[in-house]
């Protein structure tokens, strides 16, 4: 019980009704060119395509149907497994699935379901529209479910806020052995430094001034080191404690090559304080010091890039992540992890802000994908020798309007903004993939050839 | 006295589905589940196959002893509940031991009926509702070269096929004009018959038994036409009822079988009862019915076992809807819903389609534009989805044409738009 499974993702707008799916899923799984025997079954839908599967459901209707112990929910890969010499054809599986996802085939004579290719689907490898989609992060789950909490239970960020899956996500992986400071913005705010002389958590935690985090966590790296303990200077600090008023100390560690892993959590600007204008806010936003009036539009410069001014520090290890993609996220923690042993880390992660950027509680994510597909922000990871590389190159990016319209700070803007916006990401993202197409400085290529 | 906190009674689909919904909610307090068998728990539907040997009779077990581990429950067998005590809170065992209980499952299932036929009382013959049931009639077969099953319901058709797939000759005697008239139409009905008669079997619907006696070393019946069946072997299969004579004096209600709330509950209110036994309210009709199929002992177990552990996600029974799957000679029959015959004639559709060349018969029942039954002969659609659509009373709008004529995709496009 509790463990996560590997599953299928299918994505109805991507489907063309090639149903290659079927086609490679007859031939594995009957070496037969016919549709009928196939475990996954593309049906249409109105204009589209729907599909009909085994959902290897968590608590399986058609195991508790088999009169003859023939179906049996597989605790360790999470497939509901058939035993052809149990099961007697009665199909009362069929009447428990719902979902289409067991049926009868008449060639072979009995029932026939999805058995996820032990681990290796076909019909995803077949699906060249991107449509199917196997999803591995239950991995994710598994490793870090078993990981302590080092966060006290019941913080108090606003609804639908992200940053508290950042917080104990990143502290699970962390562990123990760590100082955390949290500089004035939304994370103490929701508890990391306590209540009633208690903290929020349960690993040493600070609240530095927002002008000296990078400085006071050289000061504790550098102390435990003489002590000759091993112990991670962690930063979890907002957009503006990091790129405006922490720029110095920032810069100053950075440069210095400070041991520490300093996590910037973007959600573009001032959000604990009553939402005023960073750094980080992009161009055209509402925030409360950027006003949407008569004369006023919101925001008229461009947000700073900061990963990449970081990145032009030439640190250790700096990196760009999203919560909607956590097995990047999480492949980024680990190498951040390990290059604040020996040097400076900056890992920026980006967090939709459900108040400050008006919009619903429950699409924090969806937006937070949403940035992602339309380049509005960009995943990419860089150290010294190998340079820059986009993790997740954005090939058909949707148009900026699909992000621009779910948020409320967006809802005033002209179209010459839209424009402006437009225009930005495609400066962003040209300067992005020219650093990309660099394999490496000149340095290392030259001591390398 | 032995105590439990919650007691089962029964170890079928309805008392297992019900302690799994109990240790999805409360993993720590005590469940006792009993059963009058020697054995581990095992279904009824499966004995058939156990009978004609396709099911190895070791092998059929729905949980087994580490299981019963895992979840911290207490497995008594040979435990038959001979009384309810319901103001003690305790039940009393055949042995004349008892066990107190905080809540009580009644999930003790059916037992055959047996028609009051003359000369039955004193003959030997065979019922086939036990894995014991089974285990005897499997054994019994090598000798046996002539049959009589009396009934043609789902046991005893099943009985007959596995009867003559191992050379036995087998007439069945059923009282309907058709066999297996609780499920299928005329038509269906028919298209089973002639692929029964094609196998040898000997079907005599409309027909009743007016006496039967022993002869030989066997049996003989007489039918009410004077027809003499001369036989090896007599299975009586015609149907099974709710066993609920132990709780006279329990202040539990009864009707036919146990009667129960929409959260499986009796009139006492520490007590439930599911599946078989239980009598709850029909999908179609308000009246409560005794719906005995599997899937809906599932169903009933679960939302009792949900309502027992005071599980907040605990919901409503539906109502019984009939339906079943039937596999015969290598084909389907399946049946899901009501006929139209069941249904106030207004807004009612339905379209058949029969291909006699195939053995395929389709019908659909629509009511107001929503499924109301399925039934097939080798048809392919997913019983499942058919069965959601009737429960949920999807409205098939524009899409009515499109189910009509092809139901299984049709059916799994809304299933994708309406629940996923």
């Amino acid at each position: 019980m509790g463990a996560a499974y590997e599953t299928l993702n299918f994505k109805p707008e991507a489907c063309d009704g090639c149903l290659d799916c079927m086609t490679a899923c007859s031939q594995a799984k009957a070496q037969s060119d016919d549709h009928l025997q196939s475990r996954i079954q593309i049906v249409p839908s109105g204009d589209g395509f729907e599909l009909a599967i085994c959902r290897q459901c968590g608590d399986p209707e058609c195991v508790l149907n088999c009169p003859a112990a023939a179906l049996s929910k597989n605790a360790e890969s999470g497939v509901v497994d058939w035993d052809q010499s149990k099961c007697v054809n009665c199909l009362l599986c069929t009447v428990g699935c719902a979902y289409g996802g067991i049926a009868y085939d008449s060639v072979s004579a009995h029932v026939i379901k999805c058995d996820m290719c032990e681990g290796a689907p076909a019909c995803v490898k077949a699906c060249t529209p991107g449509a199917l989609k196997h999803v591995k992060t239950a991995r994710i789950y598994n490793e870090v479910g078993d990981l302590e909490d080092l966060f006290a239970p019941g913080l108090s960020g606003c609804q639908g806020c992200n940053t508290e899956l950042i917080m104990r996500h990143t502290l699970r992986r962390i562990g123990p052995d760590v100082v955390v400071a949290t500089p004035p913005g939304c994370i103490p705010g929701m508890g990391s430094v306590g209540y009633n002389g208690l903290t929020g958590t349960k690993v040493p935690v600070f609240h530095p001034l927002l002008t000296n985090t990078a400085s006071m966590l050289t000061g504790v790296r550098r102390h435990y080191k003489r002590m000759g303990r091993d112990v991670l200077a962690v930063a979890l600090a907002g957009d503006g404690g990091t790129a405006d008023v922490g720029f110095q100390a920032l810069s100053g560690a950075a440069e210095r090559g400070e041991e520490m892993l300093y996590i910037c959590v973007d959600n573009e600007g001032y959000m604990n304080t009553g939402m005023q204008r960073s750094g980080c806010t992009p161009y055209g936003a509402w925030t409360s010091t950027t006003p949407v009036g008569e004369r006023a539009h919101g925001k008229t410069q461009d947000a700073k890039n900061l990963p990449l001014l970081m990145l032009m520090h030439d640190c250790a290890y700096v990196a760009t992540a999203s919560t909607a993609f956590m097995e990047d996220l999480y492949a980024k923690l680990d190498r951040a992890i390990q290059a604040a042993k020996t040097g400076f880390a900056y890992l920026h992660i980006y967090s939709p802000c459900t108040t400050g950027w008006r919009f619903p509680s429950d699409q924090n994510i969806e937006v937070a994908r949403k940035a992602v597909e339309t380049n509005f922000v960009m995943l990419w990871e860089f150290n010294p020798h190998d340079g820059l590389r986009l993790t997740h190159p954005v090939e058909n990016a949707r148009p900026i309007n699909d992000y621009l319209e779910v948020l409320g700070k967006y809802r005033h803007l002209e179209p010459e903004q839209v424009a402006h916006i437009e225009r930005s990401v495609a400066t962003n993202l040209g300067r992005i993939e020219m650093l990309a197409a660099v394999k490496g400085p000149t340095g290392a290529a030259a001591a390398a050839s | 006295m032995q105590h439990t906190h919650y007691l089962i009674v029964g170890a079928s689909h309805a008392a297992l589905s019900a302690l799994h919904a109990i240790r999805l909610h409360d993993t720590e307090q005590e469940v006792t589940l009993l059963t009058r068998d020697g054995s581990l728990p095992y279904s009824p539907t499966v004995l058939p196959y156990v009978v004609s040997g396709r099911s190895d009779p070791a092998r059929v077990f729905l949980r087994d002893e580490s299981y019963f581990a895992a979840h911290k429950v207490n497995y008594l067998r040979g435990a038959k509940v001979q009384k309810v005590k319901a103001g003690q809170n305790a039940v009393e065992l055949a042995d004349g031991s008892n066990i107190g209980f905080d809540k009580l499952l009644l999930a003790t299932g059916a037992a055959p009926m047996l028609p009051p036929i003359p000369g039955l009382a004193g003959l030997k013959f065979h019922v086939l509702r036990t894995l014991a049931d089974a285990l005897a009639l499997r054994e019994a077969l090598p000798r046996v070269k002539r049959a009589v099953v009396l009934g043609g319901g789902l046991i005893g058709m099943h009985a007959a096929e596995n009867l003559a797939k191992g050379g036995v000759a087998v007439s069945v005697v059923e009282l309907q004009p058709h066999v297996l008239s609780g499920y299928f139409d005329a038509e269906a009905s028919a298209m089973i018959e002639k692929v029964f008669s094609a196998n040898g079997v000997r079907l005599l619907t409309g027909a009743s038994v007016a006496s039967v006696a022993a002869r030989d070393a066997g049996c003989c019946a007489t039918l009410a036409d004077g027809t003499e069946l001369e036989a090896d072997l007599l299975l009586v299969a015609t149907g099974v009822a709710p066993v609920t004579d132990f709780l006279a004096g329990s202040g539990v209600e009864t009707e036919r079988g146990v009667l129960v709330d929409e959260h499986m509950r009796t009139n006492v209110a520490n007590i439930w009862a599911a599946g078989d036994v239980a009598q709850a309210r029909g999908f179609f009709s308000h009246d409560r019915i005794i719906n005995g199929i599997l899937p809906d002992a599932v169903d009933q177990g679960r939302i009792a076992g949900m309502a027992m552990a005071e599980d907040p996600g605990t919901k409503n029974y539906a109502g019984g809807v009939p339906l079943n799957t039937y596999s015969f000679f290598g084909q389907q029959a399946v049946s899901v819903g009501v006929h139209e015959g069941a249904l106030v004639q207004s807004g009612v559709e339905v379209k058949k389609q029969l291909d006699a060349e195939e053995n395929r018969y389709l019908k659909i029942v629509l009511k107001d534009r929503r499924l109301a039954g399925i039934f097939g002969v080798n048809a392919a659609f997913d019983p499942g989805i058919m069965w959601e659509l009737i429960l949920r009373a999807i409205d098939l709008g524009e899409e009515k044409m499109a189910f009509l004529r092809s139901p299984q995709q049709t059916a799994r496009a809304l299933m994708s738009r309406n629940w996923r």
